[in-house]
């Protein structure tokens, strides 16, 4: 079963597309499930409520959650699809608004902000928000923008009956992990024994941005839009990268969370950074051999260079309320996803291990110690700034001739700097 | 035909290539011209799950003022056309003069992506072009000496790599050309070297997607000039067999002038093909290697805070390059049509 979690992408991904004729399955099953069971009394007497969101089981939970208040009068439809990031800003910008909420996560809702698509609920939180946790409210200014229910973050994924074959413990911090990884390959046990979703584009920003921030790095100048990546921590940064692409297979640059995944299955690697939310299912599928399956653990996300603050990002997962519909479908939107993310899920037995949940009375399970770990160490949350997305782009595009090692550190940098300040002036953010 | 019942026949046509062809590429010209108001800021605070942070969002109400004034968005004339992102003249300028060689502004062009993304096209475009012509031309003269039962099968197979959808196709012959795939192993073990990875060269991941090029659009240059073997002039071929032709004479002096339109014809519909080169590269997860102009759109596209008048100018910039491409045909064609008819 598939457990993507929020920001990642894999356009035109083989599995991910069997994926999702499973999960088209697999809703139209909860469907018919929800049509036969007794409907939930969410307190709507009216309204259209239509969800846009990713696919994978935590948000299929909260969409069949919202699905439970339908009624005769209350039509409610959910549009879950990894693509969904490119619907849901022209999904909401008609009005009236086609989709009446969005599920975002704190790098998505950016562009729903600066579109402004979607509605503040303050007063809808006041009148109905009873039973939401203070922390899960996100707060831009003085207006509530989303509810969040969910946090993830990327954190160490390490094969501990390895690790004890090189007499190491697990490591805390890149440079023991690269420490490691040569014991490893030097007594023959795995020609590349890290991996991790280092693929051109995405995800290879996303590496990027973990070590910049785990160096201390600022995207930014402070309090301008100026790109601030052409420095220290960032060549830095880079160079941590190149060092542990050495134990990686060389065709890391292809490799995404779904390609880690397979390796990390076959038994060629022994330790990689992974998404809390993809980790916990790691080896849930047939023909896993038992020495991976039973060796497989997760730990906190690590340090480098020294730092403090974990070389990952914290990331959460949440719901909106689009601006262009009545007040009435507003508040039937806002009643139908609270019912979503009612805390029965972060207890029911099957659902609570799909994510770690925002919700009251959520206990820990074993899967989620990676998570919990990155956010006790103070890890530094994506940034959730109008123009992040634009050096996101950039950093993708520009990095890869660096790892080939086609260029110099400072070259790529200068490049980002370069593509993202020509993407920034044009889309009005630098003059 | 009289000139009325012309426009007649025609209108219905005329008004679908209005609709679908002329005001999408007015559409993107617009678009292309236009980018999005300057981004009111305000610093606010954020507070989530995670605790407080300084954050700068964009200020609606300045900002839907900005919009209500001017919907289109701000006329910036052809600046996104001559930025970093696209001709990028600037930097060509700022790479000529501190350039000491040819091969070193060669090299600092490779670097902005418009000139890395064209010279992948036009290398693919020029490769992948002649060599499926004479693959196809090939294939259509062997199966066309085929006895007549195994004709249909034969073509049937032939046919496969057009039938298949391409994103499809080259995700399969990515598998295969995997470190542990069928091809890639073979590879290792011809040149013996174990760790040879095709994915981690740039000139092998270029390789694979012009031999994917080559392998998914065969087979339609195979069927037109297997549809024109069928009409070749027996007389003609007979009398060079008499002559005392061998069978390479006949092809050259016989065959080939006969299926010369039709090799005009699938060259520009494959040059055209070729250029918009796209499912490969993200079938092969080639972009750290290859990029194509039509790559570039949809990478902007794709970002969390899209570019549109970034992509619009992208896709003009490839209906120029069409254009310049075909031209020398659309010229030699045009010769050809004057010449006949006068």
């Amino acid at each position: 079963m598939l457990q993507n979690s929020g920001p990642e992408k894999a356009p035109f991904n083989w599995e991910k597309l069997m994926k999702h004729f499973k999960t088209a399955l697999l809703s139209a099953t909860a469907v018919v499930a929800f049509g036969t069971m007794a409907m939930a009394d969410c307190g709507i007497e009216n309204g259209r409520v239509s969800i846009i969101g990713n696919e994978f089981p935590a948000i299929q939970t909260v969409a069949a959650g919202a699905q439970e208040c339908a009624s005769g009068s209350v039509e409610v439809k959910a549009n879950l699809t990894s693509e969904h990031q490119t619907l849901n800003v022209a999904g909401m910008t008609g009005n009236p608004a086609e989709y009446t909420t969005a599920i975002i996560a704190n790098s998505s809702i950016v562009a729903l902000i600066n579109e402004d698509v979607i509605r503040p609920l303050n007063d809808l939180v006041e009148a109905h928000g009873d039973g939401l946790q203070p922390n899960q409210l996100i707060r831009v200014g003085d207006d509530i923008m989303a509810v969040a229910f969910m946090a993830n973050a990327q954190h160490l994924v390490y094969r501990k009956d390895i690790l004890e074959q090189v007499g190491a413990d697990v490591p805390t911090s890149y440079e023991e992990m690269l420490e490691i990884a040569k014991k490893i390959r030097d007594e023959g046990i795995l020609e590349n024994p890290i991996s991790g979703a280092y693929k051109a584009g995405w995800n290879l920003a996303q590496e990027f941005n973990n070590m910049f921030l785990g160096f201390g790095g600022q995207h930014f100048k402070p309090g301008s839009a100026e790109p601030n990546v052409n420095s220290e921590a960032g060549v830095k940064a880079l160079e941590m990268m190149k060092a542990l692409s050495e134990y990686m297979n060389p065709d890391f640059l292809t490799h995404d969370s779904n390609s880690a995944g397979t390796e990390w299955r076959a038994g060629n690697v022994a330790m990689m950074h992974l998404w809390g939310s993809r980790a916990a299912v790691l080896n849930d599928q047939d023909g896993v051999p038992e020495d991976v399956k039973n060796g497989t653990d997760i730990a906190a996300p690590m340090t480098v260079g020294g730092g403090s603050t974990p070389a990952t990002t914290l990331w959460w997962d949440g719901w909106t309320v689009a601006k262009n519909i009545s007040d009435e479908d507003a508040a039937a939107t806002f009643l139908a996803m609270k019912n979503g993310i009612d805390p029965k899920i972060a207890t029911n037995e099957e659902t609570r291990t799909q994510a770690v949940w925002l919700l009251d009375g959520y206990q820990p399970t074993d899967a989620a110690k990676g998570v919990f770990a990155a956010v006790d160490m103070g890890t530094t949350p994506y940034p959730m700034l109008p123009y992040m997305g634009l050096m996101h782009t950039a950093l993708g595009a520009e990095l890869t001739d660096f790892m080939l090692g086609k260029e110099s550190a400072e070259q790529a940098l200068t490049d980002v700097e370069a593509a993202y300040t020509a993407a920034a002036k044009e889309n009005g953010f630098l003059q | 035909m009289k000139h009325s019942t012309f426009f007649w026949f025609f209108l219905p046509t005329g008004l679908a290539m209005l609709l679908f062809i002329a005001f999408p590429i007015v559409s993107v010209l617009i678009q292309s011209v236009y980018a999005p108001h300057e981004a009111v800021l305000i610093e606010v605070e954020n507070q989530g799950p995670f605790g407080i942070t300084k954050s700068t969002v964009v200020d609606q109400e300045a900002t839907e003022a900005l919009r209500a004034a001017e919907p289109l968005g701000r006329f910036v004339g052809l600046d996104i056309y001559f930025d970093r992102g696209h001709l990028a003249l600037a930097e060509v300028g700022q790479a000529w003069s501190s350039s000491a060689s040819m091969g070193e502004f060669f090299s600092a062009l490779g670097n902005l992506p418009f000139y890395r993304a064209l010279a992948f096209t036009l290398t693919y475009t020029f490769t992948a072009t002649p060599m499926l012509i004479i693959l196809g031309f090939v294939i259509a003269l062997a199966v066309n000496t085929l006895p007549r039962a195994l004709k249909g099968l034969t073509i049937f197979f032939s046919l496969l790599p057009m039938i298949v959808t391409p994103l499809v196709g080259s995700l399969i012959l990515f598998w295969m050309v995997d470190s542990r795939g069928v091809i890639g192993s073979f590879i290792q073990y011809v040149v013996g070297n174990p760790d040879l990875s095709l994915k981690a060269s740039t000139p092998m991941m270029w390789i694979s997607l012009i031999v994917y090029g080559i392998w998914s659009s065969a087979p339609f240059a195979f069927v037109v000039f297997y549809a024109g073997l069928q009409t070749l002039p027996q007389d003609t071929l007979e009398s060079a067999q008499i002559d005392g032709a061998t069978r390479w004479q006949q092809i050259r002096y016989v065959t080939i002038p006969h299926i010369m339109p039709l090799v005009t014809f699938v060259a520009l519909i494959q040059l055209m093909d070729n250029f918009r080169v796209f499912e490969p590269i993200v079938g092969f997860n080639a972009e750290a290697h290859a990029t194509s102009l039509s790559w570039i759109i949809f990478n902007d596209l794709g970002g969390e805070t899209r570019l549109l008048s970034s992509a619009s100018t992208t896709s003009v910039l490839t209906i120029i390059g069409v254009a310049i491409l075909l031209s020398p045909v659309l010229v030699r064609t045009w010769r050809d049509f004057n010449a006949k008819t006068h």
